[in-house]
């Protein structure tokens, strides 16, 4: 378990491994307070989404699921994407509500990142993974919060550097999206390193 | 006929989806490390694209405006799981080397982005070239990206030998970080540096200017 938090944080971190939510990560890493936001937001939908779609696909959708109902021939797997996205909209709606309702101050923190959150890649990719990898319950809550972690780990980072770039003197051509790209190339070589990580 | 042309190929160059409205990156840098991978992901994302914006576009009077996010992405969906089930039944292997991109269609940006900004405004007709024109200039980007990957990491295009390796009795060395991460990132970010230094107009302006000698006050 400790080896999976691990490799899920550094070696396969989504960002910088898998390429996932980048998008985002670009768009909304001009500010750190901003970057902080969106990343303890990707955290707890991550962490409530992916064991969700877990129980799902596991008790739902996949082959003999249905057995108990005399329908041991039903496999609803092509449902998956339809499934996890309608769950995904769904948590991060209710979600929403009860933190408006119980927690304020957080939601007013992260104002509109929580519904942006909705069409990440990250996040899908996260249950995607979990379904692709065949994850178990247990396994699914340890990945959804390394993977989460990792990824605003990872956007964190991305800010600071680029308040740092304010004193660079970048070519004009690649200005912006260009240098984000370079530098995070330059972060994913770091992160890489972490990959021979073996607890003891 | 002038307006039909910028339709389809304005977003190649013009107004590419992917390095300048930013959409869609997440896919074309995953898909990258072989040009068949680069090519399969590119046919699937257009043929998303098309069929969605017709969809979306045919029906464009009768989408109630409050629930019509999900309902554009109910039928990007379910466009999705149909080309991804075809993948699985006429090219296995392809579709276990592409993993879970396929189905990350539906969160690419640049299908909801085109359904959002064109097809619910326009006929069927620009809206079927609107389409083609961003899948093709998403293609571009992805088999420009994959030819070097795989070129440079393996001497290789399309599973066939250019280069020939030292393995082979050549002279080519591959070079293995090609086909890792953090050079898919480098590559894009330089092909949108080749890009911006070609078409000047799409550089973005100095977030932090430096202040020049003159202006600044020594202390």
């Amino acid at each position: 378990m400790t080896d999976l938090f691990l490799r899920s944080v550094f070696a396969d971190n989504l960002i910088l491994s898998f390429f996932l939510g980048v998008c985002t990560f670009l768009a909304v890493s001009r500010r750190m307070e901003t970057a902080v936001g969106l990343g303890i937001a990707m955290v707890v939908v991550q962490t409530v989404t992916v064991p969700l779609n877990q129980l799902i696909q596991t008790h739902l959708l996949s082959a003999g699921s249905w057995a108990w109902l005399g329908l041991p021939d039903v496999d609803l797997g092509f449902l998956k994407l339809m499934a996890f996205i309608g769950v995904i909209a769904a948590t991060v709606q209710v979600l929403e509500m009860v933190l408006d309702r119980h927690v304020p101050k957080l939601y007013r923190a992260l104002g509109i990142y929580l519904p942006l959150i909705t069409v990440n890649c990250a996040i899908l990719g996260g249950s995607l993974f979990m379904a692709e990898r065949r994850y178990g319950l247990g396994q699914s809550v340890v990945f959804a919060l390394g993977s989460g972690i990792g990824w605003a780990l990872a956007i964190m980072a991305l800010a600071a550097i680029r308040a740092r770039l304010r004193y660079a003197d970048v070519p004009q051509g690649l200005r912006g999206l260009g240098i984000s790209f370079i530098v995070t190339g330059l972060m994913s070589m770091g992160f890489m390193a972490f990959g021979g990580i073996q607890p003891r | 006929m002038a307006s039909t042309a910028r339709l389809l190929f304005g977003p190649i160059v013009d107004n590419n989806p992917v390095t300048l409205q930013i959409l869609g990156i997440c896919s074309a840098l995953a898909v990258t490390t072989s040009v068949a991978t680069a090519l399969t992901m590119s046919l699937a994302l257009t043929a998303v694209l098309v069929a969605s914006s017709v969809i979306i576009s045919a029906i464009r009077h009768h989408l109630p405006t409050s629930i019509r996010l999900i309902l554009q992405i109910t039928i990007i969906a379910s466009l999705v799981i149909v080309v991804d089930q075809l993948l699985q039944a006429y090219a296995f292997a392809i579709s276990q080397h592409l993993s879970i991109f396929v189905s990350l269609i539906v969160t690419n940006c640049v299908v909801l982005g085109r359904a959002e900004a064109f097809a619910v405004r326009n006929p069927v007709g620009p809206s079927v070239l609107d389409a083609l024109g961003n899948g093709l200039g998403y293609s571009l980007v992805l088999l420009l990206v994959g030819a070097v990957r795989e070129g440079l990491g393996l001497g290789t295009l399309m599973g066939y030998q250019v280069l020939p390796t030292v393995a082979a009795g050549g002279w080519f060395v591959p070079l293995g970080v090609m086909l890792l991460a953090p050079s898919a990132f480098f590559i894009l970010g330089l092909l949108i540096w080749a890009l911006r230094s070609w078409r000047p107009d799409q550089a973005e302006p100095d977030e932090f200017p430096l202040a020049t000698a003159e202006e600044g006050t020594v202390s």
